[in-house]
């Protein structure tokens, strides 16, 4: 297994293509009468070759998302394309699968959040079971199996049974079994949420690595915000069935009050006196990569103070938001601000003095 | 009634217990294992749900479990005449004590079915696997443990059933027990019966149960020691109790809840 290279490379494998569509996505339960709305007109475009995150709380809608892209859920209405091929067009009525659906589902890899292995099959037979069902024969299987056990790092593991793994281990051949049919497409139906902290970082580091290597295009859910920074080139956020925001991170980093840039990127602090001047920049870009903050202290002979921050290397750009004070009431702060605006950077005077922290007064400056 | 007399009778009687309870435990799983799987794919939410066939196939399993054995028996003495040539003896009790089992094991069935994890279906679903893939490849071995302890039970219970078999002339140990034992006060054959009914019974049992432990340990899961072996083992003090209790623990609620 070559060694994963630097994160800078990200977004080399991404092109224009899309390769998981919905339109107009809507699903509706009905049970004793009553009417749920899971999903209320979703519209997902997923880019060949990007890891993209939906976030979410629970009940927003995200799982139910998920599985109607392989249709295990069927829509109530809308359609779903997935690598040009109209999936709802082959759903067929009932919930039975026809053969096509099967077959293009065999196509569609997807990763649980339980693992969902067989614990009566070794490792290799759970990663050889999506082999059967396509009717590859026995030594072929085996060949695969084996392959695909050496690309997550679990060469040693083939006759082990999944109750001797652990959590990570059993995600590695979640991952693996996944992969096993060839597909374009990895659905990851909250895959980390079961792992600690450190398992997390490294089945998201393999998931990132399949990608730069396979091309491979991962749709991922997950409540984790930590998910998205760490490994997403797209993101959405779900509330009550619809998506209210989405695109790249810096798109969202750009968007001035996006609710989700905030939350990747919480920023507080409260001013440490009267007359200061609290603005939060926002870094996405190249800017992020110039010293701005000593170069404004020096140009203009202001002290300076870092009130909060959250910065991070998300697709190997260095983004993120800070907080910082200026000596001074906003007035005789207009042309330092004016500076940082130059530099490509996005600024918003922070209302922090008499509301509560947090409450933008966009574009303050005008 | 000497020893050289009783030898021919015990022999005899043994081997049409056998007799019967091989052949209809063979019966039994092959009407019992596609009706309990029925059961389950058909139910609400099931990969063929369908309320009239789930409704339908639950009101036969009803029905052949709500009847006393020794009346299906007799009410079903011209199917047996019909199905096997002739309505005594051994092969006619077959047939009662088949169809009185199937109903039992389906449900059995059912129950360890229903046992497998929602999850291990989506995933094979999401494979592309249809119905077959996901009854042979996930339902059937998944459930395995749990279903040998289910034919365990129907089994035991087919040894109890067969000693009505002499109603319909069936012979076997059970008769035995009841035409020397009771109408002729052969005490010593009734004890001796009565010792080879408790040496198969157990026999059966710990057979079972070896089996579902040596399945069990196949998926890396601790098993708890079976059989004679819990006499003699120390009360442990509770090492995780629902953690490391696998599938056989799930057989006698499976009895209950049937």
């Amino acid at each position: 297994m070559p060694v994963p290279g630097p994160l800078t490379a990200a977004h080399s494998t991404v092109t224009e293509t899309p390769v998981i569509t919905t339109t107009g996505l809507t699903k509706v339960y009905r049970s004793r009468g009553r009417e749920v709305t899971a999903l209320d007109g979703v519209d997902l475009h997923v880019r060949e070759g990007e890891v993209y995150g939906v976030v979410g709380q629970s009940g927003a809608g995200k799982s139910t998302l998920i599985r109607c892209v392989n249709l295990l859920e069927r829509p109530s209405s809308g359609t779903v394309t997935v690598a040009g091929q109209d999936l709802t067009a082959l759903a067929g009525r009932g919930n039975r699968a026809g053969a096509e659906l099967r077959k293009a589902r065999s196509r569609i890899g997807m990763v649980f959040q339980h693992f969902n292995l067989l614990s009566s099959r070794t490792v290799q037979s759970n990663i050889e079971l999506p082999l059967e069902i396509l009717g590859v024969s026995g030594k072929e299987r085996e060949r695969k199996a084996l392959e695909l056990l050496d690309l997550v790092g679990l060469a040693d593991k083939a006759k082990a049974y999944p109750g001797q793994l652990s959590g990570g281990q059993k995600q590695r051949v979640g991952i693996a079994r996944a992969l096993a049919g060839d597909p374009k497409v990895l659905l990851s139906d909250e895959s980390t949420s079961a792992l600690d902290p450190e398992t997390t970082r490294s089945i998201l580091q393999l998931l990132r690595d399949l990608n730069q290597q396979l091309g491979l295009t991962v749709l991922l859910i997950t409540h984790e915000m930590e998910v998205v920074k760490t490994i997403c080139d797209s993101a959405a956020l779900m509330k009550g069935g619809r998506v209210v925001e989405s695109g790249t991170v810096s798109e969202l980093l750009a968007t001035p009050g996006s609710e989700l840039a905030a939350e990747l990127f919480p920023v507080g602090g409260e001013p440490s006196g009267p007359d200061r001047t609290v603005v939060d920049v926002t870094f996405h870009g190249d800017a992020a990569t110039q010293p701005v903050i000593s170069q404004l202290s020096r140009t203009y002979n202001i002290d300076i103070s870092i009130l909060g921050a959250a910065m991070d290397t998300v697709c190997g750009k260095q983004v993120g938001r800070m907080r910082i004070e200026l000596p001074g009431r906003f007035e005789e702060n207009v042309v330092p601000i004016g500076f940082l605006r130059e530099q490509g950077l996005q600024v918003d005077v922070a209302d922090v003095n008499p509301a509560p922290a947090g409450a933008l007064l966009k574009d303050g400056a005008k | 009634m000497t020893w050289a007399e009783m030898q021919p009778l015990l022999r005899d009687a043994s081997l049409d217990t056998l007799f019967m309870v091989w052949w209809s435990t063979l019966y039994t799983i092959l009407g019992g294992l596609p009706l309990g799987i029925l059961l389950v794919l058909t139910d609400r939410g099931g990969l063929l749900q369908n309320t009239v066939v789930n409704k339908a196939v639950g009101v036969v399993v009803n029905l052949g479990r709500s009847l006393p054995f020794i009346v299906l028996m007799v009410w079903l003495i011209p199917f047996s005449r019909f199905v096997v040539g002739t309505s005594i003896g051994p092969s006619a009790a077959v047939v009662a004590l088949a169809i009185g089992a199937i109903p039992f094991f389906a449900r059995l069935v059912e129950t360890a079915l229903r046992e497998v994890d929602h999850g291990l279906v989506e995933a094979v679903q999401s494979m592309g696997g249809g119905t077959w893939t996901v009854i042979f490849k996930v339902l059937l071995p998944q459930a395995l443990p749990s279903v040998i302890a289910g034919l365990t039970t129907t089994v035991i219970a087919l040894i109890g059933y067969s000693a009505m078999a002499g109603a319909v002339g069936g012979g076997g140990l059970g008769n035995l027990a009841i035409v020397y034992g009771y109408q002729r006060s052969e005490t010593g054959l009734m004890n001796i019966t009565i010792v080879l009914l408790i040496v198969i019974v157990t026999a059966v049992q710990l057979a079972g149960d070896l089996a579902v432990r040596t399945l069990a340990r196949r998926g890396g899961r601790q098993a708890a020691p079976v059989g004679l072996r819990r006499l003699w083992t120390p009360a442990r003090p509770a090492p995780k109790p629902a953690a490391t209790v696998p599938a056989q623990a799930e057989a006698p609620e499976a009895v209950k809840s049937s």
